[in-house]
């Protein structure tokens, strides 16, 4: 079949509509590689990751495998993980530190910039070999650029500046660090990793959508609903068994407390949907006392109320990152094929606030990011249902139109939908995505 | 060396691995103590589940609330449902005292659902206090497994 042009896939998205073939079509799957992971910003990882020069840890952009790596001179750089030579992955650990990368096949050896620094056995290459070509490298990406910590990377040469890109979620970054009584956040805590079989762009659809815990979570809302509060726990299991109840909160509270924001590049969030004071606000809990403390001696007051009174749940940066500040959680979605996606998850540990709150955090994640999780589980199960659904030669468009008469300017440059369960932001990232997929 | 577990120990294993075979959630809860938990870690050689993530741990709260959830008819994670086989094998005792042993063994269990067959293998540790009546409670169970850091599709039935 030859590639569809870009008159075709503009034809893909009507208003309030996708063609099913944008889950499904293993072509456009490697347009959006090329198209949009070879030219978006991507996120790749944390800067706490690569504290001193030589430390690295494995990434990817798409379905290149990565490397990101503190170069001598301090600054940031993200390498393929691709020897020059014959095309050996130079790096094999998840993480660590080196001066050099060297190459197991043949030993060529590069810079932490990934530029060829030692080829051995240097006799009998043709006139043409040239080591100082750019070319001849652990060819790095183009851009690379942070903001507040959190590490993005581009494989286009040009394009708008990161901070265009981000534009108002910027301030979702901000809500992140500003928590950390140190204005310091570090990756901590262990990783997920977790797969589905089903299209890339269903996570973060499924991120801010609203509408879907009552139905999704069903199980374990009435399984948590269930359970005597007098058995033991650790404060692990309570924080689980209340995050699966909130998961049931009424229609109503989803329509009037919780809300929706989008903002131009794909971008969104949602609003905080917990009023229980043992999760987000935690006031119940003595070691949030002793945090808000550290905060106000460090912020003052007025700051720490400033900064208390955020409230949001999943914060989404199109194409691939989402996270959540309240429990200092982040996902990072990796393509693999059309069908087929890996999510990466991370922990974050705020500096300067009692260890209490990372463990806590680490709950969380348990069962909201975990492999395992009453929760989680039945999104990944979703995901795969989709995956299959959107085979079947049935419907042929898919719906994403819930709140397409009532979404509004937000004032701050975005579109909020009328209630959290508008489907703005889905309509949203499409946006983002016709402007790569299909532009002239 | 460590001692091979006595008869009794290794009874017990294959009884709960059975259980588990067969669906008995509430059964297989009820071999727990009252405070006790169960862990899967996501690390080896994991030292702590408070900071650091598990692939499950549940203290007795979460226990009883992920079993629950197992027997939920909107349970979609298990439309249709998970069949397992279970093998524990090689038990020795790594420790005893009056109070009760600690108890490692291997264990490999295939998992089959829609037309999908997963293989876990690992080593798993339990912590067994006597009842005062012949049998044994589980104060805590860990699962190693060998590839508990690999990236897995969702994991809905306990080791
Ligand atoms: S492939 Fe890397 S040195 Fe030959
Ligand atoms: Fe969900």
């Amino acid at each position: 079949m030859p590639e569809p042009t870009s008159e075709e896939i503009a034809g893909l998205i009507r208003p309030g509509r996708v063609h099913r073939r944008v889950y499904a079509d293993p072509a456009i799957f490697e347009i959006e590689m090329e198209r949009i992971f070879g030219h978006a910003w991507i996120y790749v990882g944390h800067e706490s990751q690569v504290r001193a020069p030589g430390d690295f840890v494995r990434t990817r952009i798409g379905r290149r495998p990565m490397v990101m790596v503190r170069h001598e001179d301090g600054s940031i750089r993200v390498i393929h993980n691709q020897c020059a030579h014959r095309g050996a992955m130079v790096v094999a650990k998840e993480s660590g530190n080196a001066k050099r990368f060297e190459c197991c096949y043949h030993g060529w050896t590069y810079a932490t910039d990934g530029r060829l620094v030692h080829v051995p056995l240097r006799h009998g290459y043709p006139a043409h070999f040239d080591p100082d070509d750019p070319g001849t490298a652990m060819v790095a990406a183009p851009r690379v650029d942070s903001y507040r910590g959190f590490v993005f990377a581009s494989l286009a040469a040009d394009g708008p500046p990161l901070a265009d890109f981000l534009g108002y979620m910027t301030t979702s970054f901000d809500d992140m660090v500003d928590r950390s009584p140190d204005d310091e956040i570090e990756v901590a805590g262990g990783v997920f990793r977790h797969a589905y079989d089903g299209n890339w762009k269903l996570y973060l659809e499924n991120l801010c959508d609203a509408a879907h815990p009552i139905f999704v979570h069903r199980s374990s809302i009435d399984a948590a609903r269930a359970q005597d509060d007098t058995v033991h726990t650790t404060g692990a299991g309570e924080i689980a068994v209340r995050q699966m109840r909130q998961n049931g909160a009424p229609p109503e509270f989803w329509r009037e407390r919780v809300g929706i924001w989008t903002y131009p590049g794909g971008h969104a969030f949602l609003g905080d949907y917990h009023d229980d004071e043992k999760l987000v606000a935690a006031s119940g809990d003595p070691a949030f006392a002793e945090y808000l403390a550290a905060l106000e001696a460090k912020k003052g007051t007025e700051e720490t109320r400033r900064i208390m009174e955020v409230m949001r749940w999943n914060s989404n940066v199109w194409p691939n990152l989402s996270f959540m500040s309240q429990f200092r959680q982040l996902r990072v979605v990796h393509p693999v094929a059309v069908d087929r996606t890996e999510v990466h998850t991370y922990a974050f540990r705020l500096k300067g606030a009692p260890a209490r709150m990372f463990e806590d955090t680490i709950a969380f994640a348990n069962v909201t990011n975990g492999t395992g999780s009453p929760v989680l589980t039945d999104d990944l199960e979703t995901y795969g249902r989709i995956g299959t659904g959107v085979t079947s030669q049935g419907a042929e468009w898919i719906e994403i139109g819930r709140g397409y008469e009532t979404d509004r300017p937000d004032g701050k440059g975005g579109v909020e939908g009328v209630d959290s369960t508008s489907e703005v932001y889905i309509r949203n990232m499409y946006d983002a995505w016709l402007g790569f997929m299909a532009a002239p | 060396m460590s001692r091979l577990a006595p008869p009794e120990i290794e009874s017990f294993l294959i009884h709960e691995a059975r259980l588990l075979d067969e669906r008995r959630w509430e059964d297989w809860l009820a071999l727990f103590a009252d405070d006790g938990w169960y862990w899967v870690p996501l690390e080896e050689g994991q030292a702590s589940p408070r900071d650091t993530v598990s692939l499950m741990y549940d203290d007795r709260r979460l226990l009883e609330t992920r079993i629950r959830r197992l027997a939920e008819a909107a349970l979609h994670a298990q439309t249709p449902v998970s069949r397992t086989s279970r093998i524990v094998a090689n038990p020795t005792v790594e420790e005893e005292d009056g109070s009760g042993l600690t108890i490692r063994a291997k264990f490999e269990m295939v998992e089959y659902r829609r037309d999908s067959r997963r293989i876990f293998a690992g080593t798993t540790w339990h912590r067994l206090a006597r009842d005062g009546e012949g049998g044994f409670r589980i104060e805590w169970k860990r699962v190693d497994l060998v590839d508990c850091d690999a990236v897995h599709d969702g994991l809905s039935v306990p080791f």
